[in-house]
């Protein structure tokens, strides 16, 4: 087994000698990095290095978001059987073991969840792979991340032609014309779920999307209902919905893809976190911004400010925390927020970028009439303005420098040593 | 009076191969070379033709932009080889040794009595100064700055450096000499800092201003504490030298003699016997290498840390600056499956299923494997972690790679050295050159501003 290991190696090797200069060098180099770490050694500064390369990290949010994934494709089937059980008047009792964990509600998932990784993955990939061998540079691993995220925060019944239409869409204007990984403005993820909003809204919005099959049945006998507990409240509806708090905080509920699971959304986040991947500044801020909005809007609700009669009721009234446990907040502070290109990259930055994301997510979801769930577009919203956040925090440095220097008053300047007052150009 | 510095942002990389506390003298050396790579932006013109004799102590090149800055030679002999690069620029002076040793003997200057001229003169003429650093740019200290303080780090927290309480025992006189010098050379302070608890030689010393230091590393860095201490501001200048350079120019001072001998320790996994040895600055590596051992055949030389040394190889030579010696195996092969594996035999600042976070105390046997490859800047907030200044490091770098002057001096490019970003090197998992990318920013701010 190893020596037959060590000719594979080597033979790769080989050609990665062959293909060096060549056009086709950074497809075979993305290919055979996967498989070995490069015999690269260092050349300047330091002459050992860390363990960690950026497919290191890429891999360790894909496997938080592994359970995310599972979950969804047990989630598309038991909410489908849900739904045609609730259209027959049947009483359906949740049991994990009876009625979740079962084939055929995996079986949905693998016809529906599976191929929309694969063409996301596939079209994505196809798209860097290209991208690399015109410019000239290594396949970079953004997409590792982006590849899972996109399938898991689209509705489940999402056509395959519009989400390779969007991923195309995403990763060109997204990432490859800044420059790819690492220049990119804009968390690709989102670009791509916005353009799928934007470009086909009636297959991203409504009350039928968001369960297999809701789409097709509408308007037959067997229609069944594909309303998001969002949208329930949207339209003042509260009542029409039987979801438990468990219900929610677990996730067996409609939803885009894997945005239900709060609970393994939470234990990801952790895992994130412990392994100092992720920011826990940007998710903590984002919680607690999120807490903050919704509470002025119940507060709102009690001073008496709004009736039942308006149309922003049913989301006002809202108990402020269950807004973390109901639609994508959860997944997007976890996964997407904490976008480290994408997001405020100094510490103090970070803060502030979190905690409005929180906050504006919480207001749009109220105030977006046709279209209950804003996270994406606060997160995109604060793509934009992180760098504005990190360049006034990186001024408040500057100008503690400058202040420093004011304070100081020997100018070494002359031979003889005379103390000279230092002369502070100010720009 | 004593002032404590405590450092919690940094990163003790611990490995295999520490250097026992026990010296003996290496072998002397037939031949010995000048590195002109150590002397950073320094045109050398040339004082002694290839086949002309020094002594110990003689001038063989001076600075061409400082006339009166001289580089002198280490050992007396002849000076058989001149050795050109591209377009002729000097590499290397090698000098065949003499079986009996001749020191120029200068007139020794009395430290107590002599002016801040007479010092720097003296300095200057006994091939002593340029063991003064500068900062900002990180290059030979220029002897018409009148620097507003000098700091000395006694504290040694690199990987598998020699331990200054140790290679400084006995040298009172020596160091006391020279910091009496160098004090005449500004009107500020000389900031000496040692570690919280050791029993330094350079604690009990006069005329210094102490300052006790814990932490990891780069707790022992003197940019480190230039930044704690008294930053460098715009327009100021602060000198640095490295205590085992005191001694030379403590030597200097009282004997009149430029004596380039030092203890260095020899270290690494790849050593069999990792132990210090007494010899000189430019002697052949091998003349203790071997004496020591080696475990394998592929293993790099690095003259320096694991940090900041400089590659050399097994028939290179010790640097001008050395004090450590550092022997690793070569990195050079492929891993199966390297980046999504389990790792427990490195070392690594986050906890994405790599396990040195378990076992703290762990020792490591690195290679030189860059462990991935180039990338783009993607991971924020992990340098900061392990950077202990009052600098945004990513920001600085993204400065100095689109070589935007401005925001260089704006976010503190002047307080820095390359050293100060080898940690942040260590850990970035997108494998960024940080010392070379600050090098070259050091240098355009240089060229441009001067």
């Amino acid at each position: 087994m190893s020596d037959k290991r060590l000719t594979f190696k080597k033979r790769l090797h080989i050609i990665k000698h062959h293909y060096r200069g060549k056009k086709m060098a950074p497809a075979f180099n993305a290919l055979h990095t996967f498989l070995y770490t490069p015999d690269e050694t260092t050349h300047s500064g330091s002459h050992v290095r860390a363990a960690d390369d950026l497919k290191r990290t890429m891999n360790t949010v894909i496997t938080a978001l592994i359970p995310v994934l599972l979950f969804s494709m047990f989630n598309a089937g038991y909410q489908h059987y849900a739904a045609i059980d609730a259209a027959n008047g049947v009483a359906r009792e949740l049991s994990v073991f009876g009625n979740f964990l079962t084939w055929d509600n995996f079986w949905i998932g693998i016809i529906k969840v599976l191929p929309l990784v694969i063409v996301s993955y596939g079209v994505g990939l196809l798209v860097e792979f290209i991208f690399a061998v015109i410019k000239g540079h290594e396949v970079e691993e953004g997409y590792l991340v982006t590849g899972m995220l996109v399938p898991l925060i689209v509705p489940i019944d999402t056509p395959l032609w519009m989400l390779a239409v969007a991923v195309i869409f995403g990763v060109i204007i997204g990432k490859e014309v800044f420059g790819g990984t690492g220049m990119n403005i804009l968390n690709p993820a989102l670009t791509i779920r916005a353009f799928l909003f934007f470009a086909y809204p009636t297959w991203m919005s409504g009350d039928k999307v968001w369960v297999y099959e809701a789409v097709d049945r509408a308007g037959g006998p067997d229609a069944i209902s594909g309303e998001t507990i969002l949208g329930y409240l949207a339209q003042n509806n509260a009542s029409e919905y039987s979801y438990s708090l468990s219900d929610m905080f677990f996730g067996f509920i409609p939803g885009s893809v894997g945005e239900t699971s709060t609970f393994l959304i939470l234990l990801g986040g952790l895992f994130l976190i412990f392994s100092k991947i992720a920011s826990w500044r940007i998710m903590l801020s984002a919680v607690i911004g999120a807490l903050v909005m919704g509470l002025m809007f119940n507060g709102i609700v009690d001073q008496g400010w709004i009736g039942e009669t308006s149309k922003f009721y049913g989301l006002m009234s809202f108990p402020f925390w269950q807004h973390l446990i109901v639609g994508g907040l959860a997944f997007g502070i976890v996964y997407m927020a904490t976008d480290p290109v994408t997001g405020s990259q100094t510490n103090r930055g970070k803060w502030f970028y979190g905690f409005f994301i929180g906050f504006m997510s919480v207001m749009i979801r109220v105030f977006n009439p046709a279209y209950p769930e804003g996270v994406f577009l606060a997160i995109l919203l604060m793509n934009v303005f992180a760098p504005t956040i990190d360049h006034y925090v990186i001024r408040g440095n500057v100008k503690r420098r400058l202040k420093r220097m004011k304070n100081a008053n020997v100018l070494p300047t002359d031979s003889e040593g005379e103390k000279k007052k230092l002369q502070v150009e100010t720009a | 009076m004593s002032k404590d510095i405590k450092i919690t942002k940094g990163m003790d990389i611990k490995l295999v191969g520490a250097a026992e506390q026990n010296t003996s003298k290496a072998a002397l050396s037939n031949v010995y070379a000048i590195n002109l790579s150590d002397f950073h932006g320094i045109t050398p013109k040339m004082l002694v033709k290839e086949g002309g004799e020094v002594k110990v102590g003689e001038a063989l090149f001076y600075n061409k932009n400082k006339e009166d800055m001289l580089f002198v030679s280490p050992v007396s002999g002849e000076l058989v080889e001149i050795e050109r690069g591209a377009r002729r620029r000097i590499l290397k002076l090698k000098i065949l040794a003499d079986k009996e040793q001749e020191s120029l003997a200068n007139v020794i200057l009395d430290v107590e009595k002599a002016s801040k001229d007479d010092v720097k003169a003296y300095l200057l003429k006994t091939g002593c100064w340029p063991f003064i650093i500068q900062r900002p740019y990180s290059i030979i200290a220029d002897p018409d700055d009148n620097p507003k303080a000098i700091f000395i780090s006694g504290y040694a927290t690199a990987p598998l450096v020699a331990d200054l309480d140790y290679v400084l025992q006995g040298k009172e006189k020596e160091l006391q000499a020279a910091i009496t010098a160098l004090g005449k050379l500004t009107p500020g302070k000389v900031h000496v800092s040692v570690g919280k608890s050791s029993k330094s030689p350079l604690a009990g010393l006069t005329g210094i201003e102490l300052h006790k230091v814990s932490g990891p590393h780069p707790a022992g860095l003197v940019g480190t504490h230039i930044n704690k201490i008294d930053p460098i501001n715009k327009g100021e200048v602060v000198w640095t030298v490295s205590p085992q350079d005191l001694v030379i120019i403590g030597e200097a001072l009282l004997t009149g003699k430029y004596n380039p001998q030092r203890i260095i320790a020899l270290v690494g996994s790849s050593v069999k016997k990792p132990q210090y040895y007494t010899t000189k600055i430019g002697t052949e590596i091998a003349t203790f290498l071997y004496a020591s051992g080696v475990n394998e055949e592929n293993f790099r030389v690095i003259n320096g840390d694991v940090l900041t040394g400089s590659k050399s190889r097994q028939d290179g030579y010790l640097g001008h600056y050395n004090n450590t010696v550092t022997c690793i195996p070569e990195g050079d092969d492929y891993e199966f499956f390297g980046w999504n594996k389990p790792v427990f035999n490195k070392i690594s600042a986050t906890r994405a299923l790599t396990f040195s976070w378990l076992q703290p105390n762990k020792k490591y046997d690195l290679d030189t494997n860059t462990n991935g490859e180039h990338r783009a800047f993607v991971v924020t907030g992990m340098y900061e972690e392990v950077f202990p200044m009052d600098i945004f490091p990513l920001q600085l770098l993204k400065a100095c790679m689109i070589q935007d002057l401005d925001e260089m001096e704006q976010l503190g490019l002047y307080e820095v050295a390359p050293e100060d970003f080898a940690l942040t090197e260590f850990v970035c998992v997108s494998k960024q050159p940080h010392q070379k990318i600050i090098r070259e920013g050091l240098d355009l701010l240089q060229k441009e501003i001067g």
